[in-house]
Formats: structure tokens, C-alpha cells, sequence
């Protein structure tokens, strides 16, 4: 007789009805009594189909129980015990991928020096003082940036330019006339063309200001959160805190420019992780639209590393902003917690990736010097380099990146019902921490599981509740976030 | 599906691409259109035969029945069909410059023949 057994799932509960996250194809369904009660009855281990048809004979019609396990097994939340279930193939893509988003590093000098900075800090992969890399990007590599973006672009009828540094407003000169010539240039090829920045606030003088709303440039501001926390790291050379200049240029800026939403990104640290100060800041008082936060890239030991105790305790943070913005969702009202939106994105398609983000793929960085890595972290790096500007990139490089990163060859990942939607993490922090980007980042899949765990909580409770609000996830095309 | 309910756009995707699978599983009538004509290949099964498509004709056969033959000596591992050309009978082809017109050229091969070569 043939025993069937649960397949990889992760089952939560939500607005009082349970459902199924399914690993590795990343769809949710919502189970009905039924249902539940087949998964119930096999939690303990494989059993006969007649057994477990037995036991549920009492409670349900026999050929609802029967159409139950089809459709159980049909979505592969159930299967025969005998047959291990194959992991999908990797695919390796054929042929280049068209690239969406170019991140340009037009300067690698900045006029902060915050401590924990990924590029100049203690962890730093790129010689940004002494190197062969150009403190500042040039016109002419900058144009090279832009033909290489709409030529790697091929098919796609949009590109995406990303400005980034450093401090990317120390080249606001370049960035003005870059702008200029590639959207002649994406004219002239018939293409969309699309910039956004992210800067630290401080060298929004009122004609850069005025230049950013005019170009419909997209704005991220780095920021930390109200004057203790962002002056705790984010200071100038000489030790000053950044706020005092910063604040009134960002209430500025939001104030002129209203041609697209101006988000912040905020670097968690040990010493800085009170979310919700951090988030009503940054929305009630300065006026963001959305704001983001990311645990700071960093080596163990680092005095302002999260540790463990700190990771459950930013988890319970989350939560709780998470939660504000479910009861935001449920009245149609909007809240900026980008973090979970983005991870909502994520589940509505329910893609299951094979890597954790595009970097290599639709998204490549470019140094100063126009080199091409695989995102604007390792731009500069010759470890990471997959070519230049000027004579491309090479697709041997690419695909042999692609074989050795795919989620298959991350062993410690197989067995994480989270895979589908992290893939192991981010490269350049396993490479921060662990030396490697083929690495997945284990010192935060707990947070990880747990965040994805209420990010499906709330998933399930605006499908059950609002599902309308989710209508607006339904769009493919959201450029990466850079940070 | 009764029991469950997709909830995100994959499991939508995974709803509507198994509703096939499960009605192939489960008999009843054909759930798409006639298939296209494809005439079964000589190499992937043994079936004398084979000329004859799908419905015995030979009308779509994707060559004249009359070249098969040579045709096999082209395209075809199958030793067994025609004489052994790089052996025995080197020349089998010779007067056959284009098999449209002068298929009629190509001999038979006899034991006796390959004899009298050696």
C-alpha cells in the first residue's frame, strides 16, 4: 500500500485560517478543514493512504478526504513516501541576461566618515585611498557607463541608472552632464532611461535640490535617525555629527521635491536599534515617504555588530512596525516601512530564487575607473571584477558566477524553507564576514526565517481581509533597492 | 480545486498548470485539440513499418517513401539499412548526385558483390 508523507512546506496561520508556504515553489495556499486535517494527521511521519483515509472517515466524507489528498498532492504538499522529491534543476541562463539597473559610482571619496562604512570602514574590499581606482569618475568613463547600460540592456526598453559613491553629490558636476547626454542617448535608441541616487544629505545645496526635482531623479537619503543615533556614526572627518547639516537639507529636499517619493535607509547597528523611534523620526518630523533598514554590513566582533540577543530583539522591532503598517494596509492607508513592502512584493509573486539578488545578473556596479562587478559593493575590486565599461563584460565570468552562487550549490541552505526567498543573502556580506561570497550567510537565518515568518503572517491577513491592497504588488518591474 | 485556495500569483500559476496533469491522470475525453502531424521516427523505437505516420498514411512522411533508404545512409545510425560505405562499397553512391532525380540509380548490394571486391 502506497504511504504518502509531507513535502516541504512552512505552514502559518492568519486571520484565523491556516496556510501553506510551499518550498521550493514559493506559492501559498489556504487550507480548509479538510485540508488541515490530512496535514495534521501526517506531522507524525508517513502513513498508508487506507489508514489515513480510516481516521478521517468520521469527521469527513470519504471522497472529500480522497479529493483532499489529490489536491494536496497536486501542489506537491504531499507525495509518496517511496519517491524523494527531486531538487528543481539549476538552471544556468543560455545567454546574456539584459541588464536593468547599472549602479554608477561616480566618486569613491566621501565627506563623512562613518565608522561602520563598507567602504572606507574597518571592512572595507576596495583600496578607495591608495588604489588604481579615480577618486572621481570622469565625463567621458561616466558616458561609457551610460552606453554600456543601454547596450547591456538589449531587449528591455527601459534602463535604470543608479548614482552612488562615496558621497555622490562630491561629483554633482558629472552627474548633472551624465543625465543630460544619456537621456539624449536613450532618445536616440529608443529607450526608457531612469535615475535615482543616494546620498547623505549633506551637499544638497538649492540648485541641486532644484536639478534632482526637475530630472525627476529618485532620492535615498543615508540616515540613521534622530540627532543621537545619526551622530553616534555618521560624522565628519573631524568626529562632528552629520545631523546638524544634514536635517535642514532633507526638509528641503522633500519639501521641493515632489516628483517622486523620497525614501531614507537606515544602517541598524548595536548601538542604534530602537526601529520605531527611528521610523516615526523620520516620517512625522522630516517627512519621508518611506524609510529602510538594513543590519550593518560587518565582520564579527565589530563593537557596533548586532549579535545574536540583538538580532531577536530587532526582530520584535520589526514586528511591531509590521504590524503598524498591516493596520495601515487594512484601512488602505499608506506606511513607509519599506522593508516589509518589499518582502510583500516578494511573496505575492511568490518568485523562488536561485540567487539572492540580481547582483551579476540584471544589476552590475561600475568603480570610477569603469570597471564592472558585480554590484556597486565590489565595484574597484579586482577579485570581483567581470570586465569594464568599455569593452563589456565578459559572459564566461558571468556564467561561471552564476554556476558556483545558484542556491543548489548552498548546501546549508537545503534544507531552510526560507530559500525561496533568500537564497542565502547578501554576496558582499558572506564575503564581509565569511571571506567568500559563495557563502550563504548564516550567522542571520534565524532573523531571516523569522522576519519571512511575519511577513507571510501579514501576507495572509491582507489577502484574507484586504486583498485588494495586494493588487498593487501585482506589477513586475520594481528596480532593485541599492544600499 | 475545492480544498484549497490559492492566495498568491504563483499558486494561481500552480493551480492552472497541474489542471492538465490531473485531468490526463484521470481519463475522460481529450483535453485539447487534435496534435499536430508528427511521423514517428525510424531510431526511436524498433517498428517495422515505420513509414506509415500516425493515421498508416504516407502522405506526410517528411521525405518520398522511395528515399528513405538513402536517406538513411545521411542522417541515420541504423547500420543494419544500408550497405557499409566506408568498407565495402565505397562507390554505392556515386552515380547518385541528387537523390530527387536519380534515386533510381542506387543499386543493391549482394554478398557476391562485396566477394568479388575483396
Amino acid at each position: 500500500m502506497t504511504s504518502i508523507s509531507l513535502c516541504e512546506f512552512h505552514p502559518f496561520e492568519a486571520a484565523g485560517r491556516r496556510f501553506l508556504y510551499l518550498v521550493p515553489s514559493a506559492a501559498v495556499f489556504a487550507l480548509d478543514q479538510c485540508s488541515s486535517a490530512v496535514i495534521d494527521s501526517l506531522v507524525d511521519g508517513p502513513r498508508p493512504l487506507d489508514d489515513l483515509r480510516r481516521e478521517l472517515e468520521g469527521r469527513f466524507e470519504i471522497e472529500e478526504v480522497t479529493d483532499t489528498i489529490a489536491e494536496l498532492q497536486r501542489i506537491r504538499a504531499l507525495g509518496e513516501s517511496s519517491v524523494r522529491p527531486s531538487p528543481p534543476p539549476k538552471v544556468i541562463p543560455l545567454k546574456p541576461v539584459p541588464l536593468q539597473t547599472l549602479v554608477v559610482n561616480v566618486t569613491n571619496q566621501c565627506n563623512l566618515a562613518c565608522t561602520y562604512c563598507y567602504e572606507y570602514g574597518e571592512d572595507k574590499i576596495v583600496d578607495t585611498e591608495n588604489g588604481k581606482q579615480p577618486k572621481f569618475m570622469t565625463e567621458a568613463t561616466a558616458r561609457e557607463a551610460i552606453e554600456f547600460a543601454l547596450r547591456e540592456s538589449r531587449d528591455n526598453p527601459r534602463a535604470h541608472i543608479t548614482f552612488f559613491g562615496g558621497e555622490t553629490l562630491m561629483n554633482f558636476n558629472v552627474l548633472q552632464s551624465t543625465i543630460a547626454y544619456a537621456r539624449r542617448r536613450a532618445a536616440e535608441v529608443g529607450k526608457d532611461i531612469d535615475f535615482s541616487l543616494t546620498t547623505n544629505a549633506t551637499l544638497l545645496r538649492p540648485d541641486v535640490i532644484e536639478f534632482l526635482a526637475t530630472e525627476r531623479v529618485g532620492v535615498t537619503i543615508s540616515i540613521d535617525g534622530p540627532e543621537e543615533m545619526q551622530d553616534k556614526f555618521r560624522v565628519f572627518k573631524n568626529g562632528m555629527g552629520s545631523y546638524d547639516v544634514a536635517a535642514p537639507k532633507i526638509k528641503a529636499l522633500i519639501a521641493r521635491h515632489r516628483s517622486r517619493p523620497i525614501g531614507a535607509r537606515v544602517t541598524l547597528t548595536k548601538q542604534t536599534l530602537d526601529v520605531r523611534k527611528i521610523y516615526r523620526h523620520l516620517t512625522e518630523e522630516m517627512g519621508f515617504w518611506e524609510v529602510g533598514f538594513a543590519p550593518v554590513t560587518t565582520a564579527p566582533g565589530r563593537d557596533y555588530a548586532i549579535a545574536d540577543g540583538g538580532f531577536d530583539h530587532l526582530l520584535a522591532q520589526f514586528r511591531d512596525l509590521a504590524n503598524d503598517f498591516l493596520q495601515a494596509a487594512l484601512q488602505n492607508r499608506h506606511h513607509g516601512f519599506s522593508n516589509i513592502r518589499e518582502t510583500l512584493q516578494e511573496l505575492h509573486h511568490g518568485h523562488a530564487k536561485a540567487y539572492p539578488c540580481g547582483a551579476g545578473l540584471g544589476l552590475m556596479g561600475v568603480s570610477t575607473g569603469g570597471h564592472v562587478a558585480l554590484c556597486h559593493r565590489f565595484a574597484g575590486s579586482d577579485d570581483h571584477s567581470l570586465g569594464n565599461v568599455r569593452d563589456g563584460v565578459s559572459w564566461e565570468k558571468q556564467q561561471d558566477f552564476l554556476q558556483t552562487h545558484h542556491i543548489n550549490s548552498k548546501t546549508d541552505c537545503s534544507t531552510c524553507w526560507a530559500r525561496p526567498i533568500c537564497a542565502g543573502g547578501c554576496y558582499h556580506e558572506a564575503h564581509t564576514r565569511y571571506g567568500s561570497t559563495e557563502r550563504p550567510n548564516l550567522h542571520y537565518c534565524e532573523w531571516i526565517r523569522g522576519w519571512t515568518h511575519t511577513c507571510l503572517e501579514i501576507y495572509g491577513e491582507i489577502a484574507e481581509k484586504n486583498p485588494d491592497f495586494l493588487r498593487q504588488f501585482d506589477d513586475e518591474e520594481v528596480p532593485e533597492k541599492v544600499s | 480545486m475545492k480544498h484549497l485556495t490559492p492566495v498568491n500569483r504563483k499558486a494561481a500559476k500552480v493551480e492552472a498548470v497541474t489542471k492538465d496533469v490531473v485531468a490526463l491522470q484521470q481519463g475522460g475525453p481529450p483535453q485539447q485539440p487534435e496534435p499536430p502531424h508528427i511521423p514517428n521516427g525510424c531510431s526511436l523505437v524498433f517498428s517495422p513499418g515505420w513509414e506509415a505516420d500516425r493515421t498508416g498514411g504516407t502522405a506526410g512522411l517528411c521525405q518520398p517513401v522511395e528515399r528513405d533508404l538513402f536517406d538513411c545512409h545521411m542522417g541515420c545510425f541504423w547500420p543494419a539499412q544500408v550497405p557499409d560505405q566506408l568498407n565495402h562499397a565505397p562507390d554505392w553512391t556515386a552515380k547518385c548526385a541528387a537523390a530527387q532525380k536519380d534515386w533510381r540509380k542506387i543499386d543493391l548490394i549482394f554478398p557476391a558483390d562485396e566477394k568479388k571486391k575483396g
